[in-house]
């Protein structure tokens, strides 16, 4: 009895001593880490000219955070880690109502969000609620899957899908102003145009696999955004198109005037009914790429795109013909890219190159993988976490009153979404709902266990 | 002639910082077959801590004489020193775990450290452009052709470096452990090659090389930005898989023909197009070639 406590104190002596020393190692670290980048910093003086000041109080935060963080994971996190993974039991699965319905709540959730706005934060009031958060992030759930047929389906690794989505944009926003087409005539070919581009990508690229695809897809992107910015004579180049005609309901138009939506209702005149609009109308959008994608799934082609995403050679030696089952994820994908363009265009009544830089398609991508590939729901909860904390950063006011009155959250946005971004992938690598189950099977669905089976070979 | 003589020398200068940053993406992805979307911000980060060495030091020691050498010598030697730390760290808290994890996952993560590195120096350092003054100004006249001073000094050290590198990868055990473990990362370990750190000292080699570019890139412009680190970092990728991705010397020769698509593009045909004019090329080049001009192409076992 004695020996045993004599063990675990000699034990936990042992531990302290760890933790002190990884502790004072990642110190070390830091400390070479940060000396130059946060215990000095640039700044230009009234003369341009560039000087240096010192910041040893925030390196010394840097250096101690580390020391003790490491310190802490040392001896408190790991074996708490270690002990709980010993005593892990058999987990029963039993869904609450809530995520048996998850489904229903959500889409009834949505339904009645924007009148939940209007009601809790006035006509003005929900003007931020419904557009930065409703619209915005249902922009990018649809952005994310529609390049979910192209990766999580077809596991084509597509790092240029912006091109699609500025190729709806700039389709609705050129064909509008030159040529007067109203936006239900132009969602469609906008839809069409970005599929033919997305054609076009996807005959070079055939023969190409993995990391290949991913670069030239990445320079399509990045090609496609050279030439809008450099075609000056018809896009405007980087001062890009503005004044865009606004999207009509039934030839109702969203303005001041007499025949307009707010004067034909009787309502005071706001632009929150445009935008409680747009809401509905990306809603609609997302379901109907939801729909698709769900129906595409249990057809021959849905089937081949997944069997061409787990193993290239036996789809072929199967029969499937891979050039066609290729373009069509392709077309597909960056068909519902133009959509959610031309949708964007009509929202923001201006597009530029700049909206769509290969940080765009980086951060779509990455919904689409934190989502857990080929899960429409897990992509949309990655999209509501992603999106919507970053765009929470905006709001955080409140930071001001504790790290002083220079401090502002937006510089931080992409900051942490990038560290999210990593460490989401660090604790959960197969994404918010990761599990895949198999979409045909033999009378019982078993479950794939996902270390035996690859994916994204491209 | 003249003129394209020394577009020549403008494009291999250029390729030779880009071929500098290729060799990182190129080890890595031959080693443990990942795309180190990072590589581009380490770059930035090699060369914004050159930019800070340069700012401390050159009012203590001046930039008369052999000051100047010591100079470029201490900026080359930090830059190395930290973006090596950063590359390992990054390495064993992001990269490390989720080896043997779903392909995409090692990429998306990557991804992640590239908008965090960036997003961290621009939060640390500022948004601004940061100029400095001319470190090397001398322009040689050699037949017509003007080389300056900083052209020499990037292609020499470009030079030595690689021809260090080349003899540690192809006559160092280190290098013959680095490359078993390219080879067959099992078998390497059953052979007693200890592969995580093979794998660090892989990392710590090409932040190494994207610091001397980085270093050179600042010394050749004048200017370091937090977004510096994204369409060199993009060009050097497009440079490795050029040249064969997983080759080093097709990595060299990938970095020195973007380095010259672009000038002579640049020189002949209008400059707003010269990064289009290097993507085209790279797409035809992998439709004819799927593998690369020096890469081995890839033999798939059922």
């Amino acid at each position: 009895m004695a020996e045993n406590i004599q063990n675990s104190a000699r034990q936990d002596d042992s531990l302290f001593q760890k933790g002190i020393k990884e502790g004072l190692f990642a110190g070390a670290v830091s400390f070479g880490m940060f000396l130059l980048y946060i215990g000095i910093v640039t700044e230009q003086n009234i003369h341009n000219e560039l000087v240096y000041r010192f910041r040893w109080g925030a390196l010394a935060a840097f250096v101690l955070i580390a020391a003790v963080g490491r310190f802490l994971i040392v001896t408190v996190a790991q074996p708490w880690l270690a002990a709980r993974k010993a005593n892990a039991k058999p987990k029963v699965e039993e869904k609450g109502l809530f995520r048996k319905h998850f489904l229903k709540i959500a889409l009834v959730f949505l339904v009645f969000y924007p009148i939940l706005a209007v009601t809790l934060a006035g006509t003005q009031g929900s003007l931020k609620y419904v557009d930065n958060f409703g619209i915005q992030i249902l922009i990018y759930v649809m952005l994310a899957w529609g390049l979910n047929i192209v990766v999580g389906l077809a596991g084509l690794l597509d790092l240029g899908y912006v091109a699609f989505y500025a190729v709806g944009a700039y389709s609705y926003a050129l064909l509008s102003s030159y040529f007067g087409l109203s936006f239900w005539l132009l969602l469609p070919i906008s839809g069409i145009l970005a599929a033919f581009w997305g054609m076009i990508l996807g005959f070079p690229v055939l023969r190409l696999r993995g990391d290949y695809l991913a670069i030239v897809t990445l320079a399509f992107g990045e090609i496609i955004r050279l030439v809008l910015i450099n075609w000056t004579d018809v896009t405007k180049g980087t001062f890009g198109i503005s004044s865009i005609p606004k999207a009509t309901l039934f030839g109702i138009k969203f303005d001041a005037s007499k025949e307009g939506f707010a004067a034909l209702f009787g309502l005071a005149p706001s632009s929150a009914y445009y935008k409680i609009f747009l809401f509905y109308l990306i809603l609609a959008l997302c379901l109907l790429t939801a729909y698709v994608t769900i129906r595409l799934r249990r057809m021959p082609i849905g089937r081949a795109w997944e069997a061409l995403r787990e193993d290239e050679i036996a789809c072929r030696a199967l029969g499937i013909n891979t050039v066609t089952t290729k373009l069509t994820a392709f077309a597909i994908g960056a068909m519902f890219g133009g959509f959610a363009g031309s949708f964007f265009a009509a929202r923001q009544g201006f597009v530029s190159p700049d909206s769509f830089i290969f940080m765009e398609s980086a951060i779509i991508l990455a919904i689409v993988v934190l989502g857990g590939m080929g899960s429409l729901v897990g992509i949309a909860i990655a999209a509501v976490v992603m999106i919507g904390g970053t765009e929470l950063l905006r709001e955080m006011e409140f930071l001001k009153h504790i790290f002083g009155d220079d401090f502002t959250p937006e510089l931080y946005r992409m900051l942490l979404f990038g560290a999210a971004m990593v460490l989401v992938m660090l604790f959960k690598p197969r994404g918010f709902v990761g599990s895949r189950e198999p979409t045909a099977f033999l009378k019982e669905r078993k479950a794939v266990s996902s270390s035996f089976t690859k994916e994204g070979h491209g | 002639m003249e003129y394209f003589v020394q577009q020549l020398v403008n494009g291999l200068t250029l390729g030779s910082i880009y071929g500098l940053v290729a060799i990182g993406y190129t080890m890595v992805y031959g080693i443990i077959g990942m795309v180190n979307f990072a590589h581009g911000d380490i770059f930035m980060l090699g060369a914004f801590a050159a930019l800070i060495v340069f700012l401390v030091l050159s009012p203590i020691i001046g930039l008369a004489g052999v000051a100047v050498l010591v100079l470029l010598l201490a900026m080359l030697v930090v830059a190395m020193l930290v973006t090596s730390l950063w590359n390992w760290t990054i390495e064993r808290v992001a990269y490390r775990p989720l080896r043997g994890s779903f392909r995409l996952a090692p990429l998306i993560t990557a991804i992640g450290m590239s908008i965090f590195l960036s997003n961290f120096i621009q939060v640390a350092q500022g948004p601004r452009n940061k100029p400095i003054p001319g470190l090397v100004n001398n322009v040689y006249n050699i037949a017509g052709i003007s080389i300056s001073l900083k052209q020499i000094v990037i292609m020499v050290v470009t030079a030595t470096l690689l021809a260090v590198f080349w003899y540690i990868v192809n006559h160092t055990p280190l290098g013959r452990a680095q490359r078993a473990t390219e080879q067959d990362r099992k078998m390497a370990a059953l052979l007693g090659i200890d592969v995580d750190r093979t794998i660090s000292i892989t990392f710590i080699m090409g932040a190494a090389l994207a610091a001397v570019a980085g270093s050179m890139y600042l010394i050749y412009y004048g200017v370091a930005s937090y977004n510096d680190g994204f369409v060199p970092g993009v060009k050097a990728f497009t440079a490795a898989v050029l040249g064969g991705i997983g080759s080093l010397p097709g990595a060299v020769l990938g970095g020195l023909l973007i380095g010259l698509i672009e000038s002579l593009w640049s020189a002949y045909f209008t400059i707003a197009y010269k990064d289009v004019a290097t993507f085209a090329i790279l797409a035809f080049v992998l439709i004819f070639k799927p593998s690369g001009l020096l890469g081995r192409p890839e033999v798939e076992k059922v």
